[in-house]
């Protein structure tokens, strides 16, 4: 490499750097900054009624993996702990795999529109989400009810006589989630796809590709980075939620983010939340690097 | 194109599940508008025609400060959301790969991988000890804790946009003697345009929607629309929320509308 | 760099004293404040009242020890009550201040909690029972079995409140133990009790008035007033008071150490003593207060509906939760996970 190649490398690296200062800064100042609290407090003991005592202990990460049994005083793996993050780790795959088969060919469809049309499309898939997290979530509760709009209409037009019970249900979760996140991942796909030159399909069909070869072999690696964005926005805050499934499921079953939350307030075990969080932080960055690199590699052109 | 039987950008089925899609998100939603005419203090149970909920939102003091909070908030937290991330964007894509961009990329993002009650208590305490040094209490905090949660909202899809962007056009800018900001200005910027706009919408919605960390953040007199009906949710949610959402909802679609003519006729 | 900080600090002071002009911060349960109350309190002493919401006595406890927070006063439930006591987070009133202080009925004056109510004022009690739709089920709805040995008319349509300590003490009581117990033997009965009838709920959620007023839900571990609310809606709602002991609880207002405007609080807290005020709290959130005299001011729909004024008959079964110790509360915490796992 000749000393002016290295020097212009050097100039990138120092521009890369300062443009993502003020992203940086302020992220630190509240975000990643405050975390490092969180991080002390896994480290001490538990207050008598929340908070903390500034008392050393290793008792809130041992406790994500082992409880105490309060009634015979044995040590055991902590099953219920596991049981809750399984069922939040599969409840978000499966919402993350849903929200993509629904809104790839949403956002394909928006993105094959003429461009004056398109930013139509676009508020069109937000503005329902102009209305609150909670009362959107009421709304689809309405919908789904036994005697609500898609039992009185399926009824109605003789399709079923029975009305379908879904309130309550695994399958209302997994639907209302899917509803909450959709445009997480319709809006990264989409800005991936705009920029895809529809050129290229000519070409894949003038070699005679079927249309199933040119979606796999010429679309989707172009869009991949929008397919990367779109499951990140999806599957990473669909762990932690807890709204939703108490609305639709019924909140009999726990997920992770309801499970730290109880430490945090009733449980009043601050430093068992904290280490709990500190354990999903690492395990969900763990899974995002491994993702990232896998499914970046090579397809990016310009290094 | 002409030549070819069939239009090259159309998948089959796409169309019908885009549709589909279109007319699913908007069931609720108009499920929503209906019930906020109940004249009952029912979100479920329909007794008839009203607007009495339309005035007792107006009425309502705390309803109304809230809602002009939240939008305040989402407007100012968007706004610095979308500039920071637009600049990362730009200072970690389509460059050579240097160290410390693993490094850049988990820190933008790390508002998403920890649950919102961590980051809303951590933040109670850091925030707690600037207030009492400073005894400032404005929205401020607000709009800084919102601001830093939306970053990656707004960052991951300017990033996917700007990735594999055609670097042609910009390189031939400068090749025109175009100084890098006029390149970006009147080359770059107009074709990261559609990620910026997906990543501005993105961060308004989540910061109109967050609970949690507003929940702990917010000082005296500092409820928006979340927060409220959070306050609401353990007794009874009336149709008086649903007022709201149709009156912000119908105020969205009249300004729209009013961006798309005005936008038409420039054209 | 000096003057600035002599600059900040004259700013702040002067903030500080020009909130002090006739304002007050209420940090309450969210929904739990009418607007005509706050209105009547600004026309009587032109005082302007800013309301700000939580939606759980932890929430507000953590941050008011946080600091930095703006309220005046708070109103936590009588578990919470003394623990603010305790981390000195609220002050003892100087009751020279507040002449009608002498309206607190006689049963709420002594209560365990804060003897004498020298820190905290009432503002709304209430209980925590069964609401059963009685077109459904017509057995006796009085007990605790109604959800934790469900009969079969309501198996699959009674839901519970996601309460951790409602649920857990009142499995407890159902099993014979006192509430916040740390008696193993007892608590492992509890715990299998709860497991065993788990299956038989349809969910654990809020917005009973709802669900039980449309026929979504037949059953729920529900509040007083909500089940009031209920039966308005929908005649065939009744609320039960279980007989193994069901919780009572109360929420009270308390003045906080870092209060700017103390004389503000004061009046306010004065204001909330007349009985024509408390019948307004009453009226609004649908729940009993605790000032005598009140009944006379009471909406018509509540002077004697039975969720409000319980009966005689289910009085002694009533038991304020006590504040757990953080052993008890570990179990409960213990507990609860393995019913919610």
């Amino acid at each position: 490499m000749s000393p002016a190649e290295q020097s212009q490398k050097k100039r990138s690296a120092r521009n890369g750097w300062l443009l993502s200062a003020p992203a940086l800064t302020l992220l630190f100042i509240a975000a990643s900054g405050p975390l490092l609290i969180v991080l002390v407090y896994s480290f001490l003991t538990p207050g008598q009624y929340g908070n903390v005592i500034w008392k050393f202990s290793l008792d809130g990460w041992t406790g994500i993996l082992f409880t105490r049994d309060i009634f015979d005083g044995t040590t055991n793996l902590a099953d219920a702990h596991l049981t809750i993050f399984w069922r939040s780790v599969k409840l978000s795959l499966m919402t993350t795999a849903l929200t993509f088969a629904l809104g790839f060919p949403t956002a394909w469809f928006i993105a094959t529109r003429p461009p004056t049309q398109r930013a139509m499309w676009l508020f069109l898939i937000t503005i329902p989400f102009w209305t609150n997290l909670l009362i959107r979530t009421f709304a689809i509760n309405e919908v789904i009810r036994n005697e609500g709009l898609m039992n009185t209409v399926l009824i109605g037009i003789g399709l079923i006589s029975e009305p379908i019970r879904l309130i309550n249900t695994d399958t209302a979760v997994f639907i209302g989630m899917a509803y909450v996140y959709l445009p997480l991942m319709v809006l990264p796909l989409f800005a991936a796809i705009d920029r895809f030159d529809m050129k290229l399909l000519e070409a894949g069909y003038d070699l005679y590709a079927s249309r199933m070869q040119v979606l796999r072999h010429v679309i989707l690696p172009i869009v991949k980075p929008g397919i990367v964005a779109g499951s990140i926005l999806v599957f990473v805050p669909s762990l932690g939620a807890y709204v939703t499934p108490r609305v639709l499921g019924g909140g009999k079953n726990m997920m992770i983010g309801n499970f730290i939350e109880l430490q945090f307030g009733q449980g009043r075990n601050w430093p068992l939340g904290a280490a709990l969080s500190m354990a999903l932080l690492l395990i969900v960055m763990a899974a995002l690097l491994v993702y990232v690199r896998a499914s970046t590699k090579g397809s990016n052109p310009h290094g | 194109m002409a030549e070819r039987s069939f239009e090259v950008s159309r998948l089959p089925g796409f169309a019908t599940i885009a549709i589909a899609v279109f007319v699913l998100l908007y069931l609720p939603i108009a499920t929503l508008v209906v019930f906020s005419f109940n004249s009952g203090p029912s979100i479920a149970v329909w007794q008839g025609w009203s607007l009495h909920w339309y005035s007792d939102a107006w009425n309502n003091e705390a309803v109304k400060g809230a809602t002009f909070r939240s939008l305040i908030i989402a407007t100012a937290a968007s706004a610095i959301a979308t500039t920071v991330a637009t600049m990362a964007a730009l200072g970690t894509t389509r460059r050579a790969a240097f160290g410390g961009q693993t490094f850049i990329y988990v820190v933008i993002n790390q508002p998403l991988m920890v649950p919102e009650i961590v980051t809303a208590v951590a933040l109670l305490i850091l925030f707690g000890v600037i207030k009492q040094a400073t005894g400032y209490q404005g929205l401020a905090y607000l709009i800084i804790a919102h601001a830093a949660f939306c970053t990656p909202f707004a960052y991951l899809p300017i990033r996917a946009r700007l990735e594999g962007m055609d670097l042609s056009l910009e390189t031939a800018a400068s090749d025109l003697y175009a100084n890098p900001w006029q390149t970006f200005r009147h080359v770059t910027l107009p074709l990261l345009a559609p990620g910026i706009a997906a990543g501005a919408m993105l961060a308004f919605v989540i910061s109109l929607d967050d609970v949690v960390i507003t929940e702990f953040v917010k000082s005296g007199g500092q409820d928006t629309l979340p927060t409220y009906m959070l306050g609401q949710m353990r007794r009874a949610i009336t149709p008086e929320v649903n007022a709201i959402s149709t009156a912000l909802l119908g105020l969205t679609i009249v300004l729209l509308t009013l961006f798309f003519i005005l936008t038409r006729k420039k054209n | 760099m000096k003057r600035t900080l002599t600059a900040l600090a004259f700013l702040a002071a002067t903030t500080s004293l020009a909130q002090a002009e006739g304002v007050l911060n209420l940090y309450n349960w969210g929904n739990y404040t009418g607007p005509d109350l706050l209105a009547k309190f600004e026309a009587e002493t032109g005082i302007k009242v800013t309301v700000t919401d939580y939606d759980s006595n932890d929430t507000a406890l953590a941050k008011i020890e946080a600091g930095g927070h703006g309220f005046d006063l708070v109103v936590p439930s009588a578990n919470y009550v003394p623990i603010f006591i305790e981390k000195s987070l609220t002050v003892e009133l100087d009751l020279s201040k507040l002449p009608n202080h002498g309206n607190i009925a006689p049963e709420w004056m002594d209560v365990d909690w804060d003897a004498g109510r020298k820190h905290s004022i009432p503002w709304q009690w209430g209980s925590t029972g069964v609401a059963v739709n009685t077109s459904v089920y017509d057995g006796d709805i009085n007990t605790s079995a109604i959800f934790l040995e469900v009969p079969d008319a309501l198996k699959g349509k009674i839901n519970v409140v996601p309460e951790m300590n409602d649920i857990v003490n009142l499995a407890i009581m159902y099993v014979g133990g006192e509430p916040c117990s740390e008696d193993t033997e007892v608590l492992k009965k509890a715990r299998d009790v709860l497991l065993a009838a788990k299956p038989d709920w349809i969910s654990m959620d809020y917005g009973a008035t709802e669900k039980l007023s449309n026929n979504d839900w037949a059953a729920s571990v529900n509040w007083n007033g909500s089940s009031m609310r209920a039966r308005v809606n929908n005649g065939s709602v009744a609320y039960g008071y279980p007989k193994e002991g069901y919780p009572v609880f109360m929420d009270s207002a308390m003045l906080l150490r870092d209060a700017r405007n103390v004389e503000e609080a004061y009046k306010f807290l004065d204001f909330i003593m007349v009985p024509e005020n408390a019948a307004m709290i009453s009226a609004f959130a649908r729940y009993a207060n605790g000032i005598a005299g009140s009944e006379a001011f009471m909406p018509e729909d509540m002077k004697d509906a039975p969720e409000v004024v319980t009966p005689e008959e289910h009085k002694a079964a009533g038991v304020f939760l006590p504040t757990c110790s953080p052993v008890a509360q570990q179990y409960m915490t213990a507990i609860w996970t393995e019913l919610m796992k």
